[in-house]
């Protein structure tokens, strides 16, 4: 069976460089757009009408159509298109390349960054209004979907690196937008800096598996995985570095993408503002970890399956146990973000488990609703200036918009049919079944009725039962409530792109250049799978409902009513930011104290003793012998330690010319050579 | 142009800012500006001279020697006055006379006490002369004296204009009162003086083995296997002493902390752009062609030490309280890399160490101005004392953080290559060499990536974010101003051309590595 699947990779995956039209060709436009609008907006920003953030939108909005249309004539033509440019050289073989890709997946992600990408910087213009930074903000954005393109456009893993690494300067920028205070600066640098440990392994494997093909192009790279030529050994399959290079890359993904352990990064990333929340820590830039696992899902498939089981476990490990700290939160942002590890724990699951489309699918209707609801988050904490939901209650009356919209979003988180949801966790569970991973299947649907409950928590804090904050909350400006209806729009239809046995066309988009191999692919709705994520989404609507849908308690003390036992754990997050901290705390303290010590006390200890100890050596030798015929270097090092200070201290004086010009004249000693021994 | 491209070109680039020195000297003390105007012109000649160099270059040929002349010099001695460029010296050749330009633009209005420009911009001009003559030097007689000659305006440097801080060197019961100045000059000048001796030593051995102190010609009988044996052992530990010092490599770092630190602005810049490049020049010009077999049994070694100075650099910087001495020790980590990738004795080690000298020359002068500036403005370089810099000064801030992100390896800058193509090397060096070990120092060095990240932001929010002090408040704080800003934008501008388009310098120096590499290790 796997024989067949390299044969069509060999038939469909080969690259025709170059093939596709003027589309195509010039779509490195939309990678370079958004840092041509950087540096505009970095220079001229503040002098602009609207301080720069006229130009943000508007390169938005022209990626946005730019990606609409590629998509379109992706799907149609089923074009595969790569491109490169040489940028460096640097042995008989090797060389970096910028290129560009534009095939079903990468076109799907310019869409959703384009899609969500423009929604989010609309929003931004109502919700920073009169912030500090504004205009900075935008830039900073727009470095954002710039680095996000580059790296979903990169036919090299190097490019991809790059990206990669960018979006997370991104990310430090916006998480620590208000670094006048500490706590942000800090959650800005916890994320750089977990990613950065992630990106040890990103990089280590990405060097292992172009070393060993010999070029960083991802379609050569796939080509020798999936033909066992290029410099991965024979036997095919079960290579050492083939694995190690996939188990190291899937680390570099955990720190993007939030996979637990590294996940600590991400709901302190909550400290920017909401509308970066939802464009980066939701929709789209935590998606790189996935897509890189899509991108390279052929390696995955054949030579590296080996690594596959660890991939599973630590998807679903994300999934269920980061959906339960979603439980405990008051901050509303923070049960979104909880909300988001776990459910990139579920795409991470679907791809490690072989279900390409269900990974993307998911990745894809995800983007919309989280993006809705962090929006909607943010439109109530614009309202109400807090984040806090026991500032909340009540909302649904004064921000009718908000409520219905957050609704439609919670619902589609939830898996609810038939909103968007329910048809990318149900591929999601089709594959887990029909692979054979019941266990993760089960725990799975058990995450299911963790969503719903979280998510009804949520709605049933914020917007039933009495109001419980200061002021009187109203609903936001047009030009936020608009991505509302837009993004709840896509929420709701979004799933009726992959509908087995009715329509799936998505399944085709995603699925040009053969990167699907061994794909599966369900003739028709699995109606016992449905009807289990349906119970499990019901059930936790219920009970959430039931327990936090009147206003009784406090909701601290419900918390701790139903979950007694772990709530403690809960609330200390797993003590993994307790580990963190101490690791941290081991290197900067004690370990770079002791270094600095060696190097002040015990390297310079001997530097200076030779010092002071030659000094004394030329003071004995001089006092004792009373000679001037001692060897040069002795003298040297004396004058070094004394005498030089001496004549230092003389310098000082104002007799530095006569020593510059003594310089001088020696410099000029040299010219006066060269001519005179020039024959 | 044939007289330029005869080697009147290179020795111009090498003699104008000793004529210039001497010129000056000539002028009264008090006429400061004809004394600035005069050097500005001297170098910014010369920089055009390197430019013009650049173009007149053949990238076609770029492993060939070019723009070269050979004269003889010492008949007795057999020495030459041999000078011309590959594509490896070209990069730091034109790297070394456009950062004298902006040191001496930076200069204009920025004087560390005592002033006197007059002494300072000879001395920048001779140290000019002497960076520039090392790298077209092709007569181990004319690298050394230029190699020698760059130790002394630094020294006074150092020594004069340099931190007055009085501070008190305790051995046991012993103590020595003297300035911070005094030390880190005397220290800077003596280990280095230290490592040369040794360096001469096998420059003269090499030249009563091989009968020629001409470094093309040693590099053939190099390569032909004519020095071998314990000789080849003992001049290349000679060499190494020389270079390992000047780059430097751990543990013979500790003079570049103390002189970096106590050093004037301009100093520091000069120190950190070119000096050190010295070194690890020396290896990749001298030592490796003309020792191949020895490189070789020395490599694991090299690439130890790197690996350290890579971790050691990095958590010594996080301990740092003065931000000076931080990006100093820097410096031991960032020329690690550039070992590193020396080590591999690899095509993409060679060409990440060269790409590496230049970004660092680049990223680290820029951060030593920003530190000199802000120095300036606060009077402290206590990070504890700063704090809010972003509002007080927003450009100056603006800039330290972009050069700080470029400082540790942001990919799309020209920090980032360097370090990446190093690993690169190291994670496959040259055949012959231990796997495993090099593997493990390309851990170490990808570890060392993310400490470097953990200072470089931790120095950020101390410095930049956050609250300005009260401290601060009522002074009159003055962002930027137009010498400074003249002074880096070009470092900026390369930082991001080299970060988006590295072929800037491998187009120069790939050829002339892979030429190399083959020539010594038979590619």
């Amino acid at each position: 069976m796997m024989s067949d699947l390299l044969f069509r990779f060999a038939e469909e995956g080969a690259v025709e460089i170059g093939a596709g039209g003027a589309l195509q060709e010039w779509a490195w436009l939309i990678l370079v757009a958004p840092f041509v609008a950087v540096a505009g907006i970095v220079f001229f920003g503040k002098r602009m009408r609207y301080q720069g953030a006229e130009l943000a939108v508007g390169m938005m909005a022209f990626v946005f159509v730019y990606g609409l249309i590629l998509w379109v004539q992706t799907m149609t033509d089923h074009v595969v298109y790569e491109n490169s440019v040489v940028i460096a050289q640097v042995s008989e073989s090797l060389v970096f390349e910028w290129g560009w890709v534009v095939d079903g997946l990468s076109s799907m992600m310019y869409f959703v960054v384009g899609v969500v990408g423009l929604l989010v910087f609309v929003y931004a213009l109502g919700y920073m209004r009169g912030e500090i930074r504004y205009t900075w903000f935008f830039a900073s954005l727009s470095l954002f979907a710039g680095a996000m393109l580059v790296l979903v456009a990169a036919p090299n893993l190097a490019q991809l690196i790059v990206g990669w690494e960018l979006v997370g300067l991104a990310s430090y920028l916006l998480i620590s937008h208000y670094w006048e205070d500490k706590e942000n600066s800090t959650a800005g640098m916890k994320a750089f800096f977990t990613n950065k440990v992630a990106d040890v392994g990103l990089i280590i494997g990405a060097i292992a598996l172009s070393a060993a093909v010999g070029s960083f192009r991802i379609s050569d790279i796939l080509d020798a995985a999936t033909h066992g030529e290029g410099g991965f050994s024979a036997p095919l399959f079960g290579s050492t570095v083939a694995v190690a290079g996939a188990l190291l890359l899937f680390f570099g993904a955990m720190g993007k993408s939030a996979q637990f352990p590294l996940h600590i990064w991400l709901p302190d990333a909550m400290a920017g503002p909401t509308p970066v929340s939802a464009l980066m820590h939701a929709a789209t830039m935590v998606t790189a970890g996935i897509y890189l696992m899509a991108r390279m899902f052929p390696l995955y498939q054949t030579i590296a399956e080996a690594a596959r089981p660890y991939m599973i476990a630590i998807g679903a490990a994300t999934l269920f146990l980061t959906g339960l700290l979603a439980l405990v939160q008051d901050d509303i942002k923070k049960v979104l973000a909880y909300s988001t590890v776990s459910q990139l724990g579920y795409m991470m699951t679907a791809v490690a488990a072989g279900g390409y489309t269900a990974g993307l699918f998911h990745l894809f209707t995800h983007a919309f609703f989280k993006a809705l609801l962090f929006l909607g988050a943010g439109s109530v904490i614009h309202s109400v200036h807090s984040n806090n939901m026991s500032d909340m209650g009540g909302l649904r009356k004064s921000m009718p918009v908000t409520f219905w919209t957050f609704v439609i979003g919670s619902g589609a988180l939830a898996g609810v049919f038939p909103l968007a949801g329910f048809f990318s966790k149900d591929e999601i569970l089709g594959t887990l079944d029909h692979e054979g991973y019941q266990l993760v299947m089960w725990i799975a649907i058990a995450g299911a009725f963790v969503t719903a409950f979280y998510m009804t928590r949520a709605v049933a804090l914020t917007f039933f039962g009495e109001y419980k904050g200061h002021g009187h909350p109203h609903e936001s400006e047009r030009v936020m409530t608009v991505p509302l209806v837009v993004l709840a729009g896509l929420s709701a239809v979004a799933g009726f792109v992959n509908w087995p046995g009715v329509y799936t066309g998505f399944t085709e988009w995603v699925g040009t250049r053969a990167l699907t191999m061994g794909d599966h692919h369900p003739e028709a709705l699995d109606l016992r799978l449905a009807a289990f994520g349906t119970a499990a989404a019901l059930l936790g609507i219920a009970g959430g409902w039931l327990l936090y849908g009147k206003d009784k308690e406090s909701q601290q003390a419900r918390d701790a009513f139903w979950i007694p036992g772990l709530y403690d754990a809960f609330k200390a997050k797993y003590w993994l930011d307790d580990l963190a901290l101490g690791i941290v705390a081991l290197v900067k303290g004690p370990s770079a104290r002791f270094v600095n010590w060696t190097n002040n006390v015990i390297i310079d200890g001997i530097i200076n003793t030779v010092g002071v100890g030659t000094r004394w050596l030329g003071k004995l030798v001089y006092g004792r012998f009373d000679q001037q015929g001692i060897d040069l270097a002795i003298n040297a090092a004396a004058a070094g330690s004394g005498a030089a200070g001496g004549a230092l201290r003389k310098l000082q004086t104002g007799r530095i010319q006569q020593y510059a010009g003594a310089l001088v004249v020696g410099a000029v000693a040299l010219v006066v050579g060269f001519v005179i021994f020039t024959n | 142009m044939d007289w330029f491209d005869s080697g009147w070109g290179l020795s111009l680039i090498v003699f104008l800012p000793l004529v210039g020195a001497l010129l000056i000297g000539l002028i009264p003390r008090s006429n400061e500006e004809s004394i600035k105007q005069l050097s500005l012109v001297t170098t910014l000649v010369v920089a055009a001279l390197s430019v013009v160099a650049a173009f007149r270059f053949d990238y076609g040929s770029s492993a060939a020697f070019q723009l070269d002349t050979t004269l003889s010099w010492i008949p007795s001695i057999g020495s030459n006055y041999h000078i011309g460029i590959d594509g490896i010296s070209l990069p730091l050749l034109v790297l070394s006379a456009v950062v004298t330009v902006l040191s001496v633009i930076y200069s204009w209005n920025h004087w560390d006490e005592p002033r006197n420009p007059k002494a300072f911009l000879i001395l920048i001009l001779i140290l000019e002369a002497g960076m520039n003559g090392t790298f077209v030097a092709l007569d181990l007689v004319l690298f050394f004296i230029f190699f020698e000659l760059v130790l002394l305006p630094m020294y006074f440097m150092i020594g004069i204009w340099g931190d007055k801080t009085p501070m008190v060197v305790k051995l046991g019961s012993y103590q020595l009162t003297t300035e911070t100045r005094l030390y880190a000059s005397i220290k800077f000048f003596l280990f280095t003086l230290f490592g040369s001796a040794f360096m001469l030593l096998a420059f003269l051995a090499l030249s009563f083995e091989g009968g020629t102190f001409d470094i093309p010609a040693l590099i053939d009988m190099g390569a032909s296997g004519a020095f071998t044996g314990t000789f080849a052992r003992l001049v290349f530990a000679g060499m190494f002493l020389g270079f390992a010092v000047k780059v430097p490599m751990w543990p013979l770092h500790t003079w570049l902390p103390d002189a970096h630190t106590a050093a004037p602005t301009v100093g520091s810049v000069l120190l950190a752009a070119i000096l050190l490049k010295l070194g690890s020049y020396g290896f990749i010009r001298i030592a490796i062609p003309i020792l191949p077999e020895e490189a070789r049994a020395w490599a694991p070694v090299i690439a130890i030490l790197a690996a350290i100075g890579i971790i050691y650099g990095s958590l010594a910087c996080l301990a740092q309280t003065d931000m000076k001495r931080l990006i100093a020790f820097s410096s031991v980590g960032h020329m690690g890399f550039v070992m590193l990738g020396i080590a591999s004795m690899t095509e993409v080690g060679i060409n990440a160490s060269i790409i590496g000298m230049v970004a660092h020359g680049i990223i680290t002068g820029l951060l030593f101005f920003l530190a000199g500036s802000m120095h300036h403005r606060y009077h402290t370089r206590d990070m504890a004392q700063l704090g809010g810099n972003m509002k007080l000064l927003p450009k100056i801030g603006g800039i330290l953080g972009f050069t700080a992100m470029a400082s540790l390896g942001l990919p799309g800058l020209a920090g980032f290559w360097g370090e990446f193509w190093s690993l690169i090397g190291a994670y496959n060096p040259l055949s012959g060499l231990d796997v495993n070990l090099f593997r493990g120092t390309m851990v170490a060095g990808a570890i060392g990536t993310v400490l470097t990240a953990g200072y470089m932001l931790w120095m950020l929010q101390r410095v930049n974010l956050g609250e300005p002090s009260a401290k601060w408040e009522g002074h009159e704080m003055h962002d930027a101003d137009r010498f400074e800003l003249a002074a880096w934008a070009p470092l900026l501008v390369a930082t991001v051309a080299i970060g988006i388009y590295p072929r800037i310098i491998t187009g120069s120096t790939n050829d002339a590595v892979v030429a190399l590499v083959a020539r010594a290790f038979g590619g």
